[in-house]
């Protein structure tokens, strides 16, 4: 076993994906943000413009979460520490939502 | 014979990792501290997005986000910041094979391509404000300066953290493990890019 196959493996190990992949990723990444910026000029889309454009930002979120970040090859301490802080930011957003619509009634 | 002594090495770095800030989960420190303030950052961007997406429509007839936004350049610093992301894994990468060279130029890459972003946000600024949107202009402008100069800000300090790591892997003064060092950074720096992934979506291409 040479070097580099050594090193290879440790890095894979402590990432769960090589280089090639990352890159893999980015562009997939890349081809979504153009997805998502045609959308912003596709009249068709008619109802579902909204629901495209958010579902395709949660794709690009989640996976650089997951991959970049990480996450899905760490310990789930950290999952754990990262999502209770997203979702309490989605539940002041909520709760400030709802508030504004009940106070302008 | 070099294979054992790869590895020997490799214990003898892990090790050293291990005996320098590790909690008794078993997890780095650093490590767990990062994700905490990333959790407490969610919070922060949470506010300001809520509180942009709900003053967005308090604005005048001619300075609103039709008028104002050029997506077309938006959609390039968005993939510039995208393709910085690529560049710190990269980096990470390479810190976590030992290569430290590689590990250098990646992070010096990511950097540049940050200071691209911020260049790009300085002149929409400047080109907001000559078209007459000043901070106090409106709900929205305040509401939209606010949340992406905080933003800005955000990949200013970051670009500061990757050159600041770049001095000192350069001058040998980075203790410990140095993977993890530029894990941290990058961790900080994927972060700024997840939030301006929100803030494409939700701030520009969504018509108010």
């Amino acid at each position: 076993m040479s070097t580099e196959t050594v090193e290879h493996t440790s890095a894979e190990a402590d990432h769960g994906w090589s280089d090639a992949k990352f890159v893999q990723l980015a562009v997939i990444l890349a081809i979504i943000t153009g997805l998502e910026v045609y959308a912003s000029y596709a009249d068709w889309l008619g109802p579902a413009f909204i629901p495209s454009l958010i579902i395709m930002m949660v794709v690009k979120f989640v996976a650089v979460v997951l991959f970049f970040m990480h996450l899905k090859f760490d310990s789930k301490i950290f999952s754990w520490l990262f999502y209770s802080g997203l979702l309490l930011a989605v539940g002041v957003y909520v709760a400030m939502m709802v508030t504004f619509q009940f106070f302008n009634r | 014979m070099a294979d054992t002594a790869v590895l020997a090495d490799a214990h003898a770095d892990h090790g050293d990792a291990h005996g320098a800030h590790h909690s008794s989960t078993g997890l780095s420190n650093n490590k767990l501290a990062m994700w905490l303030f990333l959790g407490s950052e969610c919070l922060l961007f949470g506010g300001l997005i809520s509180t942009y997406m709900l003053y967005r429509g308090r604005h005048s007839e001619n300075l609103g986000p039709d008028q104002l936004w050029d997506i077309p350049f938006t959609s390039a610093s968005s993939f510039v910041l995208l393709m910085s992301s690529l560049t710190m894994v990269l980096a990470v990468s390479a810190a976590h094979r030992r290569n430290l060279r590689n590990a250098k130029i990646w992070l010096a890459v990511t950097a540049t391509l940050g200071s691209l972003f911020v260049a790009g946000q300085v002149y929409e600024f400047t080109t907001f404000y000559r078209e007459g949107l000043g901070f106090t202009t409106s709900l929205f402008s305040s509401s939209f300066y606010t949340l992406t100069g905080f933003h800005g800000v955000h990949v200013t300090v970051g670009i500061i953290m990757l050159l600041s790591l770049v001095a000192m892997l350069s001058k040998q003064r980075v203790h410990g493990d140095k993977a993890e060092s530029v894990e941290m950074v990058g961790l900080y720096w994927h972060f700024v890019d997840v939030v301006w992934i929100l803030i494409f979506t939700l701030v520009y291409l969504i018509p108010a």
